[in-house]
C-alpha cells in the first residue's frame, strides 16, 4: 500500500515535469513561429514602401527627362503588376522584374547631370536605395527566423511537439533566377 | 541565432549574483564589525537599500541620465536621413521590431553609443564627427554594432552590473573613511567585552573593503569585453559585411584627439573606449583593444557566428570561445556580401562634412541667411541685432526672428481672474510669476502684471 502511493506520487511527479518541459518546447516553437510571421509582413512593408516612393521618382525622373517615355512606361507598368501580383511566387517575379526596371531607369539617370543635381531626386535616391537595403535586410531576416524554426522543429525533442500540433517548416524567400536578384546599382 | 542572448543572459546572472554575494557578505561584515550582536543584519539591510536606490535611479532615468551628460541632442528623419535609414535597416535587420530614437552629439571625435535598459526604449547616440568621417558602410558597422548590444540585452546587464559595482565601492569607501577618522575612538570606548570576535570581524571588513570593489570591477570588465566580441559578431552577421566595422574602427582608432565630452559614465557603453588616453590595465579595460577586434573582424572567412568564432580562434590561438557551442550548432554559413557603391576621395567627404555641419546647425537651431551672392550667412540662436551686413556684397539681412513674431502679450484662451478674500492689502502670483499688490483702496475691475502686462480680473471681496 505504501510503496504504491510513493510509486504513484513518484510517476505523478514525473509526469508533471515532463508535461513542464513540454510546454516549454510548445511555446518556443510559437515564438520562433510567430517570430518567422513578423519577418513575412516586415518584408510586405518594405515592398509596399517601394511602390510609394515610384510615383514619386517617375514625377521628378519626367521633368528633367520626359522624352525617355519607355523606360518611364516599363518602370510605372512593373509597379503596377507588382502592386497586383497575388501569390508568393508571382510577387517574387513582379518584384524581381519592378527591380530591374528601376535599374535602367537608374542607368539612364547618369546621363543627366541637372537631374542628378537636384535635392528632391538626391533624397528620393537615398530613399530608394535604402529601401531596397532595407527589403535586402527584411530578406534576410526573415530566412534567418526560418532557419532558426525549421532547424528547431526537426530537431529531436521539438519534432515531436511539431508533430502533434501542426507546425510545418516555413519555405525560404530566394529568387529563383540570379538574374533576378539584381538589385538596381544606384550610384551616389 | 537568439539562443546567444539566452546564454548571454545564463552567464550575466551569474556574475551579478556573484556580485551581489559580495554585496551582502560586504554589509554583513562591516555591520558586524562595528555592533557585534545584530550589526550583521543592519549591514545586509544597508547594503541592500544602497543598491536598490542606485538601481531604481539607473532603471528609471538611467538613459536621459547617460544622454544629458553626453550632450546629446535627439533628431527625427528630416535632420540626417542617411544615419535615420541606416539605423532603420538595421533595425529591420537585427529583428529588434522598434527602432531606437536616434542621438546626435556636437563632437569631433568618433565614437557610438546604445542606452536603453528595455529594449523597446533604447537609443542610439552618434559623434557628429563619426558622421563626417565614416562612409555608409562603416556607419552600418557601427550602428549594427549598436543595435547588437541592444539586441544582446548588454544594456540592461551593464546596468545592473555597473550599479552593483557603484553600490561595493560606495560602501567600501565610505567604511574605509569611517575607520580612519572614527574607528579607534568607538573601539576604545567599547572596552574589552566581546572584543576579541568583533576584532576579527573588523579585519575581514577591512580587507573586504579593500578587496571587493577591485574584484567586482574585474568581474565587470571581463563581462564587458566579451560583449564587445560578441557585439561585433553580430554586426558582421547582420550587415553580412565584416569589413564595414573594421574599416570604422580602424577610423576610429586612428583619430588623434581623445574624447572629451563623453564622460567616464559613459564610457563602458562606447563602441572604443573613448578614454584609452589613460593608462588602464588590461584587466581593468571595459573594451578589448580595438586592433584585435579588427584583426577578428578582418580574418573571418563569412558572416556568420561560426566565422566569427573561427576568426577568433586564429588571433587568440587555441580554443578560445567568444560564442557559445548551441548558437554555432543553429547558425547557417552566410556570405559576404560586396560594398556597396559610394563615392570616395576628397570630394565625398567635404560634402558630407558639410552636411553635418548644417545638421548641427539645424539640431541646435541656428538661422542660416542664404545670401544672393553666395555667401551663406550663419546665427547662433539669440543673435542680438536686426540687421546684417553681408561681408562680400554688402547687402543688409534682415535677421528673421523665429519666436518674436507675437510682440503682444499673451492672452490666456480662459481670463485670469483674481478674488479677493479680504479688503487690506493683498497679493498674489501671476501666470509669469510676478507678484502683484492690491492696496486697500483698490477699486479697479482689472489690474495688469507689471511683468508681462496680462490683464487679471479681480473680484471685489464679498461678492460670489
Amino acid at each position: 500500500m505504501g510503496t504504491t502511493t510513493i510509486g504513484l506520487l513518484i510517476a505523478l511527479g514525473v509526469l508533471l515535469v515532463v508535461l513542464f518541459w513540454l510546454i516549454g518546447i510548445y511555446n518556443g516553437l510559437v515564438r520562433l513561429r510567430n517570430e518567422v510571421k513578423n519577418a513575412w509582413s516586415q518584408i510586405d512593408v518594405q515592398l509596399k514602401r517601394r511602390h510609394d516612393l515610384i510615383p514619386n521618382l517617375v514625377e521628378t525622373v519626367k521633368g528633367y527627362a520626359g522624352h525617355e517615355k519607355g523606360t518611364l512606361e516599363a518602370v510605372v507598368a512593373a509597379r503596377s503588376r507588382a502592386v497586383g501580383a497575388q501569390g508568393i511566387s508571382n510577387q517574387v517575379v513582379a518584384e524581381g522584374e519592378l527591380s530591374q526596371a528601376l535599374g535602367r531607369l537608374m542607368m539612364l539617370v547618369e546621363s543627366y547631370p541637372d537631374l542628378k543635381a537636384n535635392q528632391n531626386f538626391l533624397a528620393l535616391q537615398e530613399e530608394l536605395s535604402s529601401t531596397e537595403n532595407r527589403i535586402g535586410f527584411a530578406r534576410q531576416h526573415y530566412n534567418d527566423s526560418v532557419m532558426t524554426y525549421n532547424t528547431r522543429i526537426q530537431s529531436f525533442p521539438p519534432n515531436v511537439v511539431a508533430g502533434m500540433f501542426n507546425f510545418t517548416e516555413s519555405p525560404f524567400f530566394e529568387l529563383e533566377q540570379p538574374a533576378e536578384r539584381a538589385v538596381p546599382q544606384v550610384k551616389f | 541565432m537568439w539562443e546567444a542572448i539566452a546564454s548571454n543572459a545564463r552567464r550575466s546572472w551569474v556574475l551579478v549574483s556573484l556580485m551581489g554575494v559580495l554585496l551582502i557578505a560586504l554589509g554583513g561584515t562591516i555591520g558586524l564589525a562595528i555592533e557585534p550582536q545584530v550589526g550583521g543584519y543592519f549591514g545586509i539591510s544597508a547594503a541592500v537599500l544602497v543598491w536598490l536606490v542606485l538601481w531604481a535611479t539607473a532603471a528609471g532615468a538611467g538613459d536621459s541620465i547617460l544622454l544629458s551628460t553626453a550632450k546629446a541632442r535627439e533628431i527625427q528623419k528630416e535632420d540626417a536621413p542617411q544615419l535615420w535609414n541606416v539605423v532603420e535597416e538595421m533595425t529591420i535587420a537585427s529583428g529588434l521590431g522598434r527602432m531606437p530614437r536616434v542621438f546626435i552629439i556636437d563632437d569631433a571625435a568618433l565614437n557610438a553609443f546604445a542606452v536603453g535598459y528595455r529594449p523597446q526604449k533604447a537609443a542610439v547616440a552618434v559623434t557628429a564627427g563619426l558622421l563626417k568621417r565614416l562612409n555608409r558602410d562603416e556607419l552600418q558597422g557601427v550602428i549594427a554594432h549598436e543595435l547588437g548590444h541592444i539586441r544582446n540585452q548588454d544594456v540592461r546587464f551593464m546596468t545592473l552590473a555597473s550599479v552593483m559595482v557603484g553600490a561595493i565601492v560606495l560602501i567600501s569607501h565610505g567604511f574605509l573613511r569611517g575607520m580612519f577618522y572614527g574607528g579607534g575612538r568607538r573601539s576604545s570606548s567599547r572596552g574589552s567585552g566581546g572584543g576579541q570576535a568583533q576584532l576579527i570581524f573588523l579585519a575581514v571588513a577591512l580587507v573586504l573593503a579593500i578587496l571587493a570593489p577591485l574584484a567586482a570591477q574585474v568581474l565587470y570588465f571581463a563581462c564587458s569585453r566579451r560583449r564587445e566580441f560578441l557585439a561585433d559578431a553580430s554586426a558582421a552577421r547582420f550587415t553580412r559585411y565584416p569589413e564595414g566595422l573594421a574599416a570604422a574602427l580602424e577610423k576610429i582608432a586612428g583619430q588623434a584627439a581623445p574624447q572629451t565630452e563623453i564622460s567616464r559614465v559613459v564610457a563602458p557603453l562606447c563602441i572604443v573606449n573613448p578614454l584609452q588616453g589613460r593608462a588602464l590595465v588590461s584587466l581593468f579595460a571595459t573594451h578589448p583593444s580595438t586592433e584585435e577586434r579588427i584583426q577578428v573582424l578582418r580574418r573571418m572567412g563569412g558572416a556568420s557566428f561560426a566565422a566569427y568564432q573561427a576568426a577568433f580562434q586564429k588571433v587568440h590561438g587555441g580554443r578560445a570561445r567568444c560564442i557559445d557551442a548551441r548558437t554555432l550548432a543553429e547558425d547557417a554559413d552566410v556570405a559576404v556580401r560586396a560594398a556597396s557603391a559610394e563615392p570616395a576621395g576628397h570630394e565625398a567627404a567635404v560634402v558630407r562634412a558639410r552636411e553635418v555641419g548644417e545638421l548641427l546647425d539645424r539640431v541646435a537651431s541656428f538661422v542660416v541667411i542664404p545670401c544672393a551672392c553666395g555667401v551663406r550667412l550663419k546665427l547662433p540662436p539669440g543673435f542680438p541685432r536686426d540687421t546684417l551686413k553681408c561681408p562680400r556684397c554688402g547687402t543688409q539681412h534682415a535677421v528673421p526672428r523665429p519666436e518674436a513674431a507675437p510682440p503682444e502679450p499673451r492672452q490666456p484662451a480662459r481670463p485670469l481672474r483674481y478674488h479677493r478674500r479680504t479688503g487690506g492689502w493683498e497679493s498674489f502670483q501671476c501666470t509669469c510669476g510676478q507678484t502683484v499688490q492690491l492696496s486697500p483702496t483698490f477699486g479697479a475691475p482689472d489690474v495688469a502684471c507689471p511683468k508681462c502686462r496680462q490683464r487679471i480680473e479681480v473680484v471685489p471681496a464679498g461678492s460670489a
